[in-house]
């Protein structure tokens, strides 16, 4: 339930897996909102821009967070709809926790901008999110 | 509330507060008119309760005649019909009539309002003065206004307005008419105010009450929305909009309480199954058919959900935030789904269909309102949803609303598109399939691939629906190598292709064409290429195997009928291959990237360098782009192997073109390997084709380049010196030298050539180089990956012309491999200087060839000719043989004593034993004797060393004018026994120094002249283009200009100084000048300097100095025996002034120029004359080389 991804899939990872498909198609269909939203944005606050995105729509099962960096790698979170554990500011931690997460990845050398991760640490702090929230 | 007549009026969107006019209605009436028109004017501060905001509201009211049953009666909650205000009218300005009547009327109108505990009312007393000045018994302390408020207002004074001259244009009268309205206005605000504010109670009452059963959502509905009403009647849209979306906020918490098994009885109406829907509309404000439905208790979800929604939409619109119209429809969707579902309401197809249809209705309704920017997300989010739907309904739906949706979309072009996605399953699987092609290559293009794969099964799905064979298979093929797909999906796309390529193609009989060619790349990835030999490079008669690997994606062995690679002639020079087969590793693989995006965006760089073919010297070098093709192409046109309809034009075969073949290959999910056999030629494999009954797995382009070379050779012969230092630890120059027996190896690359049997190489013989015989000679035959395959005995005749070598039966594309012995002569009279001259920088290009500067070696061209068998032509072939030697001379004197010096410098690299080193002289000049001072006979001479060897010269009487010597001595390499020493020979002359007394004179004698005869000989035969010939009575001369100067003041010339000779062209030519010089003084004075230059006549002189002074300055020189130097200055004047002679104005001087250094050998050089204080005679000579 977690991806990020500039336009393509840089990392995809979700709990229940049967239903990958169908979060794929969510967060690919996301992706249009985030686009939608940071256009809407720029416009206004284009220097202090914030970088989570808060709610981008609510499905019937799931809500859709969204958060971009600077460099326009969007991270998106699809969360059950019934969760109500998890608040805005949860989601917002979540996301920075990624962003910082993520951000050591690009950091490693050996690491090819634009490949999918492959990262173990990158993957342990997703999962332990994973195991928090859901 | 009982269904009343003026209903429909009322709940038109002019509804106004109800203000109710008791009492004089003529008056009201004639108010009327500008009381309606004037209230709503100013806005007025309403104040609200629970700490809401304060809001300035424009009030309006509907100014109606009171009747007592339009007082709500007890329990009755409908807000809209409800009277705020009351008003009793009257204009009584006398007491009496006061009294009399109004008063009455006025207390029968209280007491109703007090029976229905409304407080909210308001007595207008209206003023005239017309009335005032008819009645004259007016009280002037108490006015009718005054005794109203006694007799009604106690406490509440302001509950009585005096309305002054309201119809007179006067300053009073409008002061009371705006006093009028506030105070109206203030009333109407706490009658709203207070109102309002029991209403919410009562509500608030209700809702609280909403756990008990028997409590009814309809109910609440309707009185929530009496609430909403008045806030839309009071233009308060935002409240309004409040009210309703708590009920919609209340209503979505019961249905999701439900689905977590919370029931409630009311909801049981809502579970119904749904029978229709009938969309929804916007246009009216309220739609009440639903309203009624829902007041029944008998709407549906549906009907509550649009009817919520129509109304929500009405409100968005008056707030003028139409965009958010489409968001809660989004919502207002997902809703509908979710509740749909958590309410387990069943329904039937065809009502499904409607629904979705209204659905959409919707959406084309919200679309109106705006653009289409979110066209994107809603599609995206819906689309789920409608898969939901179909599959909790187990419905595959057939036929589709999309015509109708299509005209409710018909505003907005580029709607329709997106909306045939989620009809894909309704209904055109045609423009089905062109959308999902449309979003696939977006899929594709960022590369997401779980709905990569979705996609395609829906695009395979619609394309078997459609027949599209082609495109069936061709995505089949993509889905069966997909393993994101489960085993069973995968054989199921596979087993589609294998089905229809087992067809055989019966019913199509008349189509041609009735193959299919599908992309191979979806299926297999090629991953290596392999060629044995590796060099992929191979002749005519052995075998080239090229070895694809192919890894197959199929979930299952396919087994192909053949595949076949198609090979393109390539001509090209065998040499420029080379670069071309730069991806090819070393040991013959071609590693085929593996096909992703990513990949193929990347700069494929490779290192060109070409090389010339004559010298294989570096001709140019640089970068290319081996993919640029790929890279530089526009990006709208290109298109992708994974997206079928588009690969499939591409996907034409090669026809005609050579194949290579391999039939009935099994191709096992997985690696697998296919050997073809290349045939003769440079090719460049350009495509794969498998067949498989009617299906072609075709790969269109084979990237990169692979080429092979199967090639027919010309035979060649090579001869080259034999190179032993593997052999011999001595270390020995690659150069043949002269002057020894030799090795040369023989190389015969046979090509396509067989040596037959009595074929043999003729060479030529030569007398400086004869072919030695040797006993044993074996050639050996070499295969072309260098294995020996056999020796054999060679035999070799020689006639006095030619020897000739027969050769062993050789195959072709052999190496054939001997050796020979040959010896070249040191030729006798190495007097030649030719690598002297060479050392002196005067290098003709004739020579460059075999030039060795630093080593100084003289060098011996021998050219063979040889007759080869498979040529009419001769080959001749050029060795260059080194003379190992380079021997100088010198004449030493001691007094009259003189020793002849021999240095013999071994130039080159082996060392030498050297013997039996003797001078002897040629001419036998009977009074000469050599005797020898050499100690040793045996000597060694190492490389780059010299061994000098001196003789001395004694002869009796008069010594010679000219010696012929000849130094000889035997040489062999030093390891060599005493038999191989060879002899070496050096001649040389030694021109003679001679004092010639004159007649009658011993010696000379200071201040006498002297004769002084200068000897000019030319020592050796000129190179052709060494010197200038001309051409004089037959004779070839050169001209050469002497000189005699004494810079020492020893001599005075006399006479002529210099002077131009002819000298003929041919070794030992002397010319003899003489001339008369004096001692200046006695003693030993050295002779006077002669020097010599060349004459160039004006002809050859390529550089002319511009100015005749500069060019000849010496005053005593003359150019010819004519010419003067006073007469070429005069003509070099006349010519400065510009005369007449303008035919050739700067006429071209002649031009000395200097010989070369060791090339004039000056005889007296060093020597010296003895002058007695008496006049004397000399002679002296000089010798020109």
């Amino acid at each position: 339930e977690v991806l990020c991804c500039a336009n393509y899939p840089l990392y995809i990872r979700s709990v229940p897996t049967q239903g990958e498909l169908k979060f794929h198609y969510t967060v690919h269909t996301s992706l249009d909102v985030v686009e939608e939203k940071i256009s809407g944005v720029g416009k206004a606050l284009a220097d202090q821009r914030e970088l989570y995105l808060g709610l981008l729509y609510p499905t019937e099962d799931y809500k859709v967070y969204g958060y971009m960096t600077n460099s326009k790698v969007k991270f998106v979170i699809v969360v059950d709809s019934s969760n109500t554990s998890l608040r805005d500011n949860e989601i917002r931690s979540m996301f920075r926790k990624l962003h910082n997460s993520f951000t050591d990845v690009m950091c490693n050398p050996f690491y090819n901008p634009g490949d999918p991760i492959q990262s173990k640490a990158f993957d342990s702090i997703v999962s332990t999110m994973m195991v928090q929230a859901f | 509330m009982e269904p009343h007549e003026e209903k429909p009026i009322i709940y038109t969107m002019e509804n106004k507060p109800i203000v109710t006019c008791a009492g004089d209605q003529n008056l009201f009436t004639a108010l009327y008119g500008s009381l309606t028109q004037q209230l709503p004017r100013e806005p007025m501060e309403w104040r609200r309760s629970y700490g809401r905001a304060p809001k300035m509201i424009y009030l309006e009211a509907n100014f109606v005649q009171f009747k007592e049953e339009l007082l709500p009666k007890e329990g009755n909650k409908a807000l809209l019909t409800f009277p705020f205000l009351h008003i009793y009218w009257t204009d009584c300005c006398d007491t009496e009539v006061y009294k009399a009547s109004v008063k009455e009327d006025m207390q029968r109108w209280q007491a109703a309002l007090r029976l229905h505990g409304s407080v909210d009312w308001l007595i207008a007393v209206v003023e005239s003065d017309n009335k005032k000045k008819n009645k004259t018994n007016i009280l002037p302390r108490t006015s009718i206004v005054d005794k109203i408020r006694n007799d009604f207002c106690n406490k509440q004074s302001d509950r009585c307005v005096s309305l002054c001259d309201p119809l007179k244009e006067s300053s009073r009268s409008q002061e009371s008419w705006s006093s009028f309205l506030t105070k109206l206005r203030t009333l109407l605000l706490m009658s709203f105010t207070r109102n309002l504010g029991r209403f919410e109670d009562d509500m608030r009452t209700l809702r609280e009450k909403r756990t008990e059963p028997g409590w009814s959502f309809c109910d609440y509905f309707m009185v929530q929305e009496e609430l909403a009403f008045v806030f839309e009647m009071l233009q308060q849209f935002e409240e309004a909009l409040v009210q309703y979306d708590e009920l919609d906020a209340l209503f979505t918490q019961y249905v999701l309480n439900f689905g977590a098994g919370d029931g409630a009885n009311w909801l049981g109406s809502f579970c119904q199954p749904v029978r229709s829907w009938n969309g929804l509309l916007l246009r009216r404000p309220i739609d009440m058919e639903k309203r009624d439905l829902i007041q029944r208790g008998e709407a549906s979800l549906l009907d509550l959900r649009s009817y919520l929604f129509s109304r929500q939409c009405t409100l968005l619109i008056f707030l003028q935030r139409p965009w958010e119209v489409t968001a809660r429809a989004l919502e207002l969707l997902h809703n509908c789904v979710q509740e749909l579902r958590l309410l387990e309401v069943c329904f039937s197809p065809p009502v499904f269909q409607t629904c979705l249809g209204r659905f959409w209705a919707v959406f084309g309704a919200c679309f109106r309102y705006l653009g289409l920017p979110r066209v994107w997300g809603v599609l995206g989010v819906f689309r789920t949803s409608l898969g939901h739907i179909s599959d909790k309904s187990g419905v595959f739906l057939g036929c589709s609303p999309y015509k109708k949706l299509k005209e409710a979309l018909s505003s907005v072009e580029a709607f329709e598109k997106h909306y045939l996605v989620s009809v894909r399953s309704l209904g055109d699987p045609q423009s089905a399939e062109n959308f999902l092609l449309d979003s696939l290559k977006s899929y594709v293009s960022e590369s997401w691939s779980l709905p990569l794969t979705h996609t395609r099964k829906q695009i395979a799905e619609c394309q078997k629906q459609l027949q599209k064979m082609d495109e069936y298979l061709q995505t089949s093929a993509l889905l069966a190598s997909d393993t994101n797909l489960s085993e069973e999906e995968r054989r199921h796309f596979c087993q589609e292709i294998l089905t229809f390529a087992s067809q055989t193609a019966e019913g199509k009989g008349q189509q041609k064409d009735a193959r299919v060619a599908l992309s191979m790349s979806s299926v297999t990835r090629l991953q290596e290429l392999c060629f044995r030999p590796s060099s992929a490079l191979v002749h005519v008669s052995a075998a080239l195997l090229l070895e694809l690997r192919l890894c197959s994606l199929m979930p299952v062995p396919v087994t192909l009928e053949h595949i076949s690679a198609s090979i393109h002639f390539t001509e090209e020079q065998p040499g420029s291959t080379a670069q071309k087969r730069a991806a090819q590793n070393p040991d013959g693989t071609v590693t085929f990237p593996a096909a992703s995006p990513a990949s193929a965006s990347a700069l494929e760089l490779c290192e060109m360098l070409e090389h010339s073919p004559s010298d294989n010297t570096l001709s140019s070098a640089g970068l290319a782009c081996r993919n640029m093709h790929l890279l530089m192409r526009r990006n709208d046109s290109a298109t992708s192997l994974d997206t079928p309809n588009t690969a499939l034009t591409a996907l034409a075969l090669e026809d005609g073109a050579q194949m290579l073949r391999a039939s009935d290959v099994t191709l096992s999910p997985g690696n697998n390997s296919i050997v073809f056999t290349a045939p003769p030629g440079v090719y460049t494999l350009r495509q794969l084709c498998a067949t498989l009954g009617r299906v072609q797995l075709v790969l269109p382009h084979l990237y990169p380049v692979v080429q092979y070379e199967v090639y027919s050779q010309e035979p060649q012969l090579s001869i080259q010196p034999l190179t032993v230092s593997h052999l011999v630890c001595v270390v020995v120059s690659e150069h043949l030298l002269a002057g020894l027996p030799q090795q040369v190896k023989f190389t015969i690359l046979t090509g396509h050539y067989s040596v037959k049997k009595g074929d043999a190489l003729q060479l030529s013989n030569t007398d400086s180089m004869p072919v030695l015989h040797s006993s044993t000679r074996s050639a050996r035959i070499l295969s072309s990956s260098a294995e020996l395959v056999a020796e054999s005995a060679l035999s070799i005749q020689s006639s006095e012309k030619v020897t000739s070598i027969s050769l062993p039966v050789t195959p072709p594309y052999h190496t054939l491999e001997f050796l020979l012995d040959v010896l070249c002569h040191i030729p006798s009279c190495p007097a030649r200087m030719e690598s002297e001259r060479l050392t002196n920088g005067q290098i003709s290009h004739r020579t460059r060839s075999r030039t060795r500067f630093n080593s100084g070696m003289t060098l011996i061209d021998q050219k063979v000719s040889v007759d080869c068998p498979w040529s009419i032509y001769s080959t001749l072939v050029s060795l260059t043989f080194h003379v190992p030697f380079k021997v100088k001379h010198s004449l030493l004197s001691v007094g009259r004593r003189k020793f002849i010096q021999v240095c013999l410098q071994n130039v080159s690299d082996t060392n030498f034993r050297l013997t039996n080193q003797t001078l002897t002289e040629n001419q036998h000049t009977p009074s000469l004797e050599l005797l020898s001072l050499n100690t040793t006979t045996h000597s060694l001479v190492f490389r780059q060393q010299c061994v000098f060897s001196v003789w001395e010269l004694r002869w009796s009487g008069v010594s010679p004018v000219s010696l012929h010597c000849e130094f000889s001595a035997s040489f062999a390499p030093a390891d060599a026994p005493d038999a191989a020493l060879k002899p070496y020979r050096y001649h040389f002359t030694l021109e003679r120094v001679s004092i010639r007394p004159a007649e009658g004179e011993q010696d000379c004698r200071t201040g006498a002249l002297c004769r002084l005869e200068v000897s000019l000989t030319r020592l050796s035969e000129p190179s052709d283009s060494d010197e200038e010939y001309s051409d004089t009575d037959g004779l070839r001369t050169t001209r050469l200009l002497y000189e005699v100067i004494d810079n020492n003041s020893n001599w005075a010339v006399c006479g002529k100084s210099s002077g131009v000779v002819s000298m003929p062209v041919a070794a030992m030519a002397t010319h003899k000048v003489h001339m008369e010089v004096m001692p200046l003084f006695a003693g030993h004075l050295p002779f006077p300097s002669i020097r010599l230059f060349k004459y160039l006549p004006h002809h050859a002189s390529p550089v002319i100095p511009p100015d005749t002074d500069s060019c000849l300055e010496n005053d005593s020189l003359s150019l010819d025996d004519q010419a003067e130097t006073a007469s070429l200055r005069s003509r070099g004047s006349v010519q400065s002034l510009g005369s007449g002679e303008s035919a050739q104005p700067r006429g071209p001087m002649p031009k000395r120029q200097a010989f070369g250094p060791g090339q004039v050998f000056n005889g007296t050089q060093g020597q010296q004359v003895l002058v007695l204080p008496a006049a004397d005679h000399h002679l002296m000579e000089v010798n020109v080389t």
